[in-house]
Parts: C-alpha cells; sequence; structure tokens
C-alpha cells in the first residue's frame, strides 16, 4: 500500500516570541521597581519576628543613628508645613513663611531648633547623619523633641499618626530613652519600631500559636 | 601531507566559478536568551520583595507619680531583665535580695529558655516580664529582647528604668563575669 507521504516537521520552536515576553516583562519589572535611595541617613535595623509591614502613609519617622544622633522625617509636605508652623509658635523661633516652606522641603531635620535653618544652606548631598548634629535630645532639661512631638500631635491632631522609630543596632540605649522620654510626655504611648523581618524559631510558644492558626483549626 | 594534496587538488579541479559557498542560515537558537530573561526575571521578582521593613508595636505605660495610678505586678509572677554593656543579660525572679544572690546571668540564646521556663511555672495572669536596660546597652539589644515578649507570646511585658542599685549591681556582676575569663 502506498503511503502518502508526510512531510516531516521540524520539531524546533521559534523562540523569538518567547524571548520578546521574557525581556518585556523583565523591562517592565526593572522600570516598576523603586529603587532605594541612598540614605542620608543611615541606618542599620535590628531583626524581629513581627511580620506587620510598615505603615508608609501619614508616617513620622524619628531615626536613630549609631553615634546617637537623632533625625526626623515626615512624609507629606503639607503636614510638614503645619508641624513647621506649631513649632514656630511653640519655640518662637521667629520663621518666616518662606523660612517654613523652605523648611518643609528638606527630606529629614537634623539639627536644634535655633540652628535650623543652618541646614537649608548646605547643599543636597553633605545633609547626612555625619555632618549634621541631629536634634538635640541628651538634654533632659530642654529635650527639643518635646516641642517636635507636641507640634507632631498639634498637627495630627484628629487624624492617625504613624509614628515610627528607626534605631541603628549599635546606637546606644539613652538615645532611645531620650525619645521615649519625649514620647510619653506628649501621651504617644504607641508607636512602632521599625525591624527586618526574621523568621519564627521553631519550638517556640509563637510558633505553636502560628501552626494552630495555619492549619485552620481555630482554636476556642 | 598527502592528505593536504588531494584536498587542494579537489578543490581545483571544479575549476573558478564552480565553486559554491555554503548558505548559512541566519536564524539563531533563541533558548538561552529567554533562559537568561526569566532567569534574571526571577531575579528581580525576589530580590524586591524581600526588602519590606516591618514594625513591631510598642505601647507604653502613662507617666504616672501617682502610686496607685502604676500597674501593679506580683512579686511571685514578676521576671525582671537587666540589659548590661556587651551583650550582657542579667536577670532575677521577683524581688531583688539585699545581696543580690538571686541575680542570675544569661546570654541572648538562654534567656528565651529562662522566660519559656517562667511562663510555664507560673500562673498566666500574675506573669509579668520588667526590662530594664543601663545605660550601656545598645538599641538592638532592647529590640531584641522585646522581641524575646513576641516569640514567647508574653501578654505582659514593661520596659521601665533602671533604679541606682540595680545599675551598681550591674556593673559589679559585669567585672565579676570579667575576672575569671582574664585570669
Amino acid at each position: 500500500m502506498a503511503r502518502p507521504k508526510i512531510p516531516r516537521k521540524s520539531t524546533s520552536v521559534d523562540m523569538t516570541a518567547m524571548c520578546d515576553v521574557a525581556f518585556l516583562l523583565l523591562s517592565f519589572f526593572i522600570l516598576t521597581t523603586k529603587f532605594k535611595p541612598s540614605e542620608a541617613v543611615a541606618v542599620t535595623t535590628p531583626s524581629s519576628v513581627a511580620s506587620k509591614v510598615a505603615p508608609e502613609k501619614d508616617v513620622v519617622l524619628i531615626s536613630i543613628t549609631k553615634d546617637g544622633k537623632v533625625f526626623l522625617s515626615m512624609d507629606d509636605v503639607s503636614k510638614k508645613q503645619s508641624l513647621l508652623n506649631s513649632l514656630n509658635q511653640i519655640r518662637s523661633a521667629g520663621w518666616s513663611e518662606a523660612d517654613i516652606n523652605a523648611l518643609a522641603k528638606l527630606d529629614f531635620w537634623g539639627m536644634s531648633i535655633a540652628g535650623l535653618k543652618q541646614q537649608l544652606t548646605l547643599p543636597k548631598d553633605q545633609q547626612t547623619d555625619k555632618t549634621l548634629p541631629g536634634i538635640s535630645v541628651k538634654d533632659t532639661a530642654n529635650n527639643e523633641m518635646n516641642d517636635w512631638m507636641r507640634a507632631a500631635v498639634s498637627t495630627y491632631s484628629g487624624g492617625s499618626m504613624n509614628l515610627l522609630i528607626k534605631g541603628d543596632n549599635e546606637s546606644k540605649y539613652p538615645a532611645f530613652k531620650a525619645v521615649k522620654q519625649a514620647l510619653t510626655k506628649n501621651d504617644l504611648l504607641k508607636f512602632q519600631l521599625v525591624t527586618n523581618p526574621q523568621g519564627v524559631p521553631t519550638g517556640t510558644d509563637l510558633y505553636k500559636a502560628n501552626q494552630i492558626t495555619k492549619g485552620g483549626a481555630p482554636v476556642e | 601531507m598527502a592528505e593536504m594534496d588531494t584536498s587542494s587538488g579537489g578543490g581545483h579541479k571544479k575549476g573558478p566559478g564552480v565553486k559554491k559557498g555554503k548558505k548559512l542560515s541566519t536564524r539563531v537558537d533563541l533558548t538561552p536568551m529567554v533562559d537568561l530573561g526569566f532567569l534574571l526575571i526571577t531575579f528581580f521578582i525576589f530580590t524586591t520583595t524581600m526588602s519590606q521593613a516591618t514594625a513591631m508595636k510598642l505601647n507604653l505605660p502613662k507617666d504616672t507619680d501617682k502610686p496607685e495610678e502604676q500597674t501593679k505586678a506580683k512579686e511571685s509572677g514578676a521576671l525582671t531583665i537587666l540589659l548590661g554593656r556587651d551583650n550582657h543579660i542579667f536577670y532575677y525572679e521577683g524581688i531583688l535580695d539585699a545581696t543580690a544572690s538571686n541575680l542570675k546571668s544569661a546570654n541572648s540564646k538562654e534567656i528565651r529558655d529562662v522566660i519559656a521556663d517562667k511562663k510555664h511555672r507560673t500562673d498566666e495572669k500574675d506573669f509579668v516580664v520588667v526590662i530594664k536596660p543601663t545605660d550601656e546597652s545598645s538599641y538592638k539589644n532592647v529590640t531584641d529582647m522585646l522581641d524575646e515578649m513576641l516569640i514567647n507570646v508574653v501578654k505582659r511585658y514593661a520596659l521601665v528604668e533602671i533604679s541606682p542599685v540595680e545599675e551598681q549591681v550591674v556593673k559589679l556582676s559585669e567585672g565579676g563575669a570579667a575576672a575569671p575569663a582574664g585570669k
């Protein structure tokens, strides 16, 4: 019997389309990724098992560097302005409208209130934790963080403020204590510490509790 | 030598004009390139999701001078942890006695078992951990200890300023701990 001749097809597939897709996705991911901005205030955070992601809106961030310098930053420019306005009143710093606008444009504040305007004179790349002295907190009688926090409370009155503390591993406890005292004085009793995520060690109570909830068997 | 002669002779046999260059295909195998593309994609996906900062909640008690408003803790259920310099950890149960004989030393790994052990020994509603960092301790020590509270599911814990007596005891113990190592 004569069989009709079937032309043998090649098994190799044209990879061009797949290659296109791969590189399209690649370029998409590269372009959409927000690169971590090179931080002016370098802080290495400790790690914890806390799994809650740090909030990104309405943030008031207090950074503590390893030399114990304290810096303050916020995300919202209009909130920054109103904070500076109330700080101006509290301390009667004598800032003009233009000063406040300029100060609100800074990424972070790291000087004593009296000398804060000097930070404006520095070029942006020199405003780092190396050059700036930080907000003075060490002096218990005149802890300037008190006034900053008082201004923050009046700025966010009614709204919710996410108070974050980002401390360096090596920073000594007194700096944190000074910040803590400033917070408690202003009745800011709830705040969050920024940490790196870390796995829960096996065999501990939290590990067991997580196992139960993950298993889907509700207890009680 | 003989081989070379034949090959060159064979080439010349056809004569000029007859010699045909082999026509090469312009198609390239793109499979390795696709592999590379997807490898990079997976790399970027994994590296971007990893670097998310988390936050640990911390609630402080209200500052108060009135003793009736202060939180009371039962002596039997209290575990006090003192943080010294160079990651030294000291702890005692209940109240520190005059000679500080119930003050024990631990490292960062042992303290987890100490907390777990104390937790299982005491009634849950009496159990309270008091963390007292000295000025010599680092921020990492404090957060690590707060982390231990999370790990061991300690419901009640407090971050309290150290008293001068305790600070003295920690200083002495640190000196004592260093002396045998020096011998």
